[in-house]
């Protein structure tokens, strides 16, 4: 067992991906000599060289434009975007082009491409450094929307985004990059599939569902719900595009009750559309409607003020609060 | 290849640019830009074979093949013109929802197209019917996305030559990239067997932050590509002094690598251009813009109309640069062909019109259940469960259907 960061499980995952397929290519800006921003690509260039991993030039579009020509030439390429706040000007690359190339080309043509992503706030950035986008891509079909929320989920579920025949989301929780835990290097599989959720701890009163960033908050909310005398599962999502339906349900079921906490602003984001299959599934198991703890419907404001925005410990319990209040 | 530059120096300064500091300039009209009508006094191209049909020598570039190669190019020339007839009619009589013609465009996208070898890849706009032909896209293929059954059939690892692209310039980049594979590959370095890509876009499409990032990216990783542009001087209403006030070509400059303009209305010169901008970027020495200076003679699609926006003379202007008159002209100055071979081209071009007006009518509608399999490889459980929803929900309309609606 090695104790390794959020950030170095991407790295080490990477790695690993790159020495087992010679056609993983890695690319974006600043990821070569100076290993990215947040360092998740050091040493990578160095070792497989300046033509599986590209410095690019300082445009986004590019990036996934070229990405696509490459996949298209039998490629496996990884695109690093910098800031959550910088993919947009790829948008119509990953919307129009990487989403649809497999339908319109009716099933012909894939798009094994990975589009990794740091998001959300806590880092006390300027603005466009702090943003969570995930709906805006989990509502386009075509495209498949993880998240990490542990080091060990991030050395495998890159692995498994890249071995992915179909084009991949990668949202990396940035504030969470220097989280430590042990990974067992020498595993031959991954503990989960990439498309299920994790039941991260068990409880019986109320489900807690979350994603990245807010897995390691909505513990530690479990952790202290204890004292109020409230017996708290937690469910980390995983995966946000295709929501793990079964695992979702079979939480609900048990607890009666679901709170869903998310970075992204409140109004329809991810949890909007648990909440509503929850209900469709779930409806007569149900004690207290489902709610919502997310960020507010405002552009994500100034970085002094953003404590106040993201959901935290404390507002977590808000929620639960007013869930057990039913 | 040698870089062609021949400009008339850049443009005129704007008179609201020239205006005393302080004082604002009353109006922000436009630079006065070459006016599209005369180009050729305004700034060189490469032509190799004149409007009269004329055979004419250039400096740097040479056509090298003989007649029966020029009577090749002039049947391909008419085949794919009776096509896009026939799609336009296709169009009007309700068959397809929309047409984008090709209709002037037929030297430039035959000469480029035949200047292509088996290995070379194809990144194409929706308007490359000839392109298509080229490289042997049955052309009933081509119709699905106009008539609305599907989003392109052919297969572009068959015909090497890839889905056509809606929002434009979107596929440079794709090119690009797919070059840059290449590269790594190992597949560059010789000039005839090597491989290289090759991006169509327009005039329009010259202004997208797409094809500029394309043109960066090819450039900074000298990616073998072959940046065409087809010039057709207009981007639906608008006239190309609404892209650009320097000639197309000469961006290329800016980016570092050469650009050359060529007349697209003389199918021997743009096949020597292409050839020699195909063979550059096979030996590695990077990527080129070709302009392809020509006229679009019929609307932007069937639902566009010209007759709004630009005068009747400029197309008459237009039709005198014809690209197949000028090689029948040829054809027939030289004797290299008789009338039994201009019969024999209408005669097979009529046939193929027939044939594909016959599949088009036959084209099955597509299923919408089979929609739900093509989005993912890797099915979601949540399109599992609409597919079945909906075939459900289609079946209870059936006759005899239990609970039918």
């Amino acid at each position: 067992m090695t104790k390794i960061s959020l950030g170095k499980g991407i790295n080490l995952g990477l790695r690993r991906a790159m020495e087992n397929d010679p056609k993983v290519l890695v690319m974006g800006e600043d990821i070569g000599k100076l290993g990215g921003v947040f360092r998740v690509t050091d040493g990578l260039q160095k070792d497989f060289g300046e033509d599986r991993v590209i410095d690019t030039p300082l445009a986004e579009s590019g990036i996934v434009g070229t990405a696509v020509g490459l996949a298209l030439r039998g490629y496996r390429p990884v695109c690093e975007i910098q800031f959550d706040g910088f993919v947009f000007p790829a948008y119509d690359q990953i919307i129009n082009q990487v989403a649809k190339m497999h339908f319109r080309s009716m099933g012909k043509l894939r798009m094994p491409i990975v589009i990794r992503i740091p998001f959300g706030g806590g880092i006390g950035a300027v603005e466009h450094h702090s943003e969570s986008p995930e709906a805006l891509f989990a509502h386009v079909a075509g495209l498949k929307v993880v998240s990490c929320g542990d080091p060990v989920d991030a050395y495998w579920m890159i692995q498994q985004a890249i071995a992915s025949d179909d084009p991949v989301i990668f949202f990396e929780p940035k504030r969470r990059y220097h989280e430590k835990a042990e990974l067992d290097e020498t595993a031959e599989t991954a503990p989960a599939p990439l498309h299920q959720a994790a039941v991260r701890r068990e409880g019986t009163d109320a489900t807690l569902f979350c994603y990245g960033p807010m897995v390691k908050t909505c513990l530690q909310a479990a952790e202290a719900a204890l004292e109020d005398g409230h017996s708290l599962e937690v469910v980390d999502l995983r995966t946000i595009s295709p929501l793990d339906l079964p695992t979702i349900f079979a939480s609900v079921k048990k607890t009666r009750r679901a709170v869903v906490v998310h970075e992204a602003p409140l109004s329809l984001g991810p949890a909007a559309e648990l909440a509503a299959r929850v209900t469709e599934e779930c409806f007569y198991h149900l004690e207290a409607p489902v709610l919502r703890v997310a960020g507010f419907d405002t552009p994500y404001p100034p970085s002094r003020v953003e404590e106040e925005y993201l959901p935290d410990l404390d507002r977590v319990l808000d929620g639960v609060d007013k869930v057990m209040g039913y | 290849m040698t870089e062609t530059v021949t400009s008339g120096g850049p443009p005129d300064q704007n008179p609201a640019e020239s205006t005393t500091p302080g004082l604002a300039p009353e109006t922000f009209a436009p630079a006065q830009a070459p006016s599209p009508e005369q180009p050729s006094e305004e700034v060189e191209f490469v032509q190799l074979l004149t409007p009269e049909g004329e055979r004419v020598e250039h400096p740097d570039y040479s056509f090298d093949l003989d007649d029966d190669a020029i009577k090749g190019f002039y049947r391909d020339m008419v085949m794919v013109r009776r096509i896009d007839t026939e799609a336009t009619a296709l169009q009007r009589q309700g068959e397809l929802g929309i047409w984008a013609s090709l209709l002037g465009q037929e030297a430039a996208q035959i000469g480029s197209g035949r200047a292509l070898n088996e290995r070379d890849m194809v990144f194409p706009t929706y308007r490359e019917h000839g392109v298509a032909w080229c490289q042997g896209v049955d052309p009933l293929n081509l119709l699905g996305l106009f008539r609305g059954v599907d989003q392109g059939a052919w297969d572009p690892r068959d015909n090497n030559f890839h889905l056509y692209t809606i929002v434009i310039g979107a596929q440079t980049l794709h090119a690009t990239g797919y070059a840059m594979g290449q590269q790594r590959d190992g597949v560059i370095g010789d000039p005839e067997n090597g491989e290289a890509t090759i991006a169509y876009f327009g005039d329009g499409a010259s202004s997208q932050g797409d094809v500029n990032e394309a043109f960066i990216y090819a450039s900074v990783f000298n990616a073998p590509v072959v940046f065409f542009c087809q010039n057709n001087q207009w981007a639906i209403s608008e006239p190309i002094d609404r892209q650009t006030r320097i000639p197309l070509y000469q961006r290329a400059a800016g980016f570092g690598f050469p650009g050359v303009r060529v007349d697209g209305n003389d199918v021997l010169a743009t096949y020597a251009v292409t050839q020699a901008a195909l063979r550059r970027a096979r030996e590695g020495s990077g990527p080129t813009l070709v302009e392809a200076y020509t006229y679009r003679m019929g609307a932007h699609t069937t639902s566009d109309d010209p007759t709004k926006y630009r005068l009747t003379e400029e197309l008459e202007h237009w039709k005198l640069k014809d690209p197949i008159e000028r090689v029948k002209a040829y054809l027939i100055r030289t004797g290299a062909s008789d009338n039994d071979f201009f019969d024999s081209v209408e005669q097979e071009a009529d046939g193929i019109a027939a044939n594909l007006r016959q599949g088009c009518l036959s084209m099955p509608d597509p299923e919408l259940t089979e929609m739900f399999d093509r989005v993912y490889v890797e099915q979601t459980p949540q399109l599992v469960q609409q597919k079945q929803e909906f075939a459900a929900y289609a079946a209870s309309f059936s006759v005899g259907a239990e609970g039918s609606h």
